[in-house]
């Protein structure tokens, strides 16, 4: 069992992003997460979809994907040099005084922002890695996260090695 | 200007579709006026399941797509399990839904249901049409979609106010448009044949295990060429059926649950199995860890993602089996029968365990398929309906050719061949169409008996009656200690049923009667159904039980008559 980064091209149409999760859910495969958005191409979008299974599996899932109509292209990043990053709110409750300075301590070391400001509260913008993500949710555990949201991650391959086609 | 509506017809005449099996609503009234007189062909059923399986069955018996149209809501709905029956069988089928207006689209209107949404796990594809200047482009890609690769359904909704729109034709946009995320793999790799015709040259006991995709590709010429080349066996599974002749000296007939014994044992012993347009459905391995353990395999399929999907083949070769298999016959070097012990012992296997056919003088429903294949000399069409007609069919009737044989496989859909049949006559008028029945199935879809006698669609209905639900009674009495929950149906009347729609009918209950009865009904002119009372707990054997391995058959040949269990 492996995670995999699988970076989809898809036309960008109403109704693929209900394909593509249809498809996951139908033949049982679990997505770890899921982030779509448009991209380079203004009539396509990128959805990088994070998901765990062995090789078998893994070939299923491409080859269900690459079925679709609306999927132009895929590709696992995983195999390749990649960057990967999320992004995460977090809402950590941090009363003024010593819990404050150290929530915002840890904010610091994270290279996370503060975006918002409450009378007990603090909002963190953090991105990095899922594992950075998880390790400052960890650590901001015991203030008390009164509220969390990620992303999911998205991922490129690094240098010229691109998942775009031209037509 | 023209109307949505007239674009619509205009698109699907120049797919060339020259008949349409619907069923008219609300919402599809702009097209049924167009219809009116637009010189195509529709067909007016009596539900719209049983339009999508005449569409179906069309497709089938021609190799053309097959069309079907429905009103929006409940017409729609009522397609679902036929289109789910195509995308199961990779039928090419395109059904036209109506749709209410968009600007309704999620108000829970009048006779709305989200039909794409619905379909989107059983088509290959589907449409929702929003702009009147699509329709043509939709249209085009519909129907090159459903028709080509791995073939499917693919469905098209059309909202109102896109069909009574009406646009100047300069608006229409041009229906030649690439889809850019749909490039079927039509061409095996060379490297990978190679790779294969060493395993053949190697291998000592060698099996063709044909499916579906034969028949879907016209591949069986190439098939028999293949087969030959390397007196190799071969095995097809229900949806291969006709894709070498029956009596060919290479055919083993059937494999998997309900497969020949032969076949099965000639599965489990081969050194190399060779797949073509099939895809390892557990009907056909039953316990799949000994499903021709022994074996290195070669996997040719057009869809890659049925390569790997079931088990890992040693050479995997994505492509069309006509266009593979010619050049696996092109491209091999050596040819000739390099491995005569395993076609002897294959042989041996074939004369000592045939199919068993009881003779004692008691209507049994394998006597009366074999008749038929005798008095059609093994030609015409025959659809079946879903259990043991089917078996029994699949089993005893010989099949010669490819397209011969129109049954519902992946889904096993009761209620398919009788509309499915109305349509395989439309595509081939010329032939002599014979439906198979249940008595269990045949009443799943008996309204088309109006369809039959409204357009004297001349198919023969052949009900082999007795009065269960076979085959779920069959699993009751062998794996449920014969408590028979819900499987018994009463003694209905079809003959009168029959003549109330003005169908000639006769019921047959002695096996003296049985040529008699098939003949009259193949001669008379027009649509004839006939209601042979069987032996009623016939059973379908041999038979592998659910998560046996193929070769444990129970109720195999006995030389002493009957079958061992």
């Amino acid at each position: 069992m492996k995670q995999h980064i699988m970076s989809v091209l898809v036309e960008n149409r109403s109704g693929v992003l209900a394909r593509v999760s249809g498809l996951f859910s139908r033949r049982g495969f679990n997505i770890e997460s899921l982030a779509v958005g448009t991209c380079e191409e203004p009539d396509m979008s990128r959805i990088t979809i994070v998901v765990i299974g062995d090789d078998m599996h893994i070939e299923q899932v491409k080859k269900q994907l690459n079925k679709l109509i609306d999927v132009i292209k895929i590709t696992d990043i995983t195999e390749k040099e990649h960057v990967e990053r999320e992004l995460a709110l977090i809402k950590v409750h941090a009363e003024s005084g010593s819990p404050r300075s150290e929530v915002m301590q840890i904010a610091g070391i994270f290279r996370a922002k503060i975006i918002d400001v409450g009378v007990k509260t603090l909002v963190l913008e953090i991105t990095g890695d899922s594992e950075k993500i998880s390790a400052i949710e960890t650590l901001l555990k015991p203030y008390g996260i009164l509220e969390l949201v990620r992303t999911g991650s998205v991922a490129l391959q690094r240098g010229s090695g691109s998942g775009t086609i031209r037509t | 200007m023209k109307t949505g509506a007239a674009i619509l017809i205009e698109s699907l005449k120049d797919e060339g579709v020259d008949i349409i099996f619907g069923y008219p609503g609300g919402s599809v009234l702009p097209i049924y006026d167009e219809l009116y007189d637009a010189n195509l062909k529709h067909i007016l059923v009596r539900h719209e399941q049983a339009a999508v399986h005449a569409a179906d069955g069309y497709a089938r018996a021609s190799g053309r797509v097959g069309v079907c149209l429905s009103t929006s809501g409940p017409g729609a709905c009522n397609l679902v399990s036929g289109i789910a029956t195509a995308n199961m069988d990779s039928v090419p089928v395109v059904a036209l839904t109506g749709q209410v207006p968009t600007g309704m689209l999620g108000n829970d209107a009048f006779q709305e249901s989200d039909i794409t949404g619905i379909t989107l796990p059983v088509t290959k594809h589907n449409y929702l049409v929003k702009d009147t200047r699509e329709i043509k482009r939709i249209v085009k890609s519909a129907f090159f979609i459903a028709g080509t690769g791995r073939k499917g359904p693919v469905l098209i909704d059309l909202p109102k106010d896109v069909l009574t729109e009406q646009i100047d034709p300069a608006e229409i946009l041009s229906a030649d448009c690439e889809l850019r995320g749909y490039k079927p793999t039509l061409k095996g790799h060379s490297k990978q044949i190679k790779k294969a015709l060493e395993l053949i040259s190697e291998a000592k006991k060698p099996v063709i295990y044909a499916g579906g995709g034969i028949i879907a590709a016209d591949a069986s010429e190439e098939l028999v060429k293949f087969a030959e080349l390397f007196c190799l066996p071969v095995t097809t599974t229900l949806m291969g059926l006709g894709a070498l002749p029956a009596d060919h000296p290479l055919n083993l007939g059937m494999l998997g649950m309900h497969g020949t014994e032969y076949a099965n044992y000639a599965i489990t012993e081969c050194d190399l199995l060779i797949a073509v347009g099939a895809r390892f459905d557990d009907r056909v391995t039953g316990n799949i860890s000994k499903f021709a353990s022994n074996a290195k395999v070669i996997h040719i399929d057009i869809d890659p993602a049925e390569i790997g999907k079931n088990i890992n083949p040693d050479v995997p070769i994505v492509g069309d089996a006509k266009s593979v298999l010619s050049d696996m016959t092109d491209m091999a070097k050596i040819n000739g029968c390099f491995c005569e012990p395993w076609i002897e012992q294959v042989k041996s296997w074939r004369e000592n365990h045939p199919l068993m056919l009881v003779n004692d003088g008691r209507l049994h429903p394998q006597y009366v398929i074999r008749k038929l294949s005798e008095i059609l000399n093994g030609g015409g069409i025959i659809v079946s309906e879903v259990g043991q007609n089917q078996m029994w069919a699949a089993q005893h009737y010989g099949f010669k050719q490819p397209r011969q044989w129109i049954t519902s496989g992946g889904l096993g859909t009761m209620g398919f061949g009788f509309p499915a049949a109305m349509g395989a006559w439309f595509a081939k008028p010329e032939e002599t169409v014979v439906v198979i029945a249940g008595d269990g199935s045949f009443q799943m879809n008996i309204q088309e008996l109006g369809t039959v006698a409204q357009y004297d669609i001349p198919v023969k209905i052949v009900i082999l009656n007795n009065m269960y639900l076979g085959m779920v009674r069959q699993w009751q009495e062998l794996f449920y200690d014969r408590r028979y929950s819900y499987t018994e149906l009463p003694s209905v009347d079809f003959v009168g049923i029959a003549k109330a729609y003005g169908i000639e009918g006769m019921r047959v209950e002695s096996t003296d009667r049985v040529e008699e009865a098939l003949r009259t009904a193949i001669s008379y002119d027009g649509p004839y159904l006939l209601d042979f009372r069987i032996e009623r707990e016939e059973n379908v054997f041999p038979m592998v039980p659910a998560g046996a391995a193929i070769s444990e058959m129970i109720g195999k040949h006995n030389p002493n008559g009957g079958n061992e269990i």
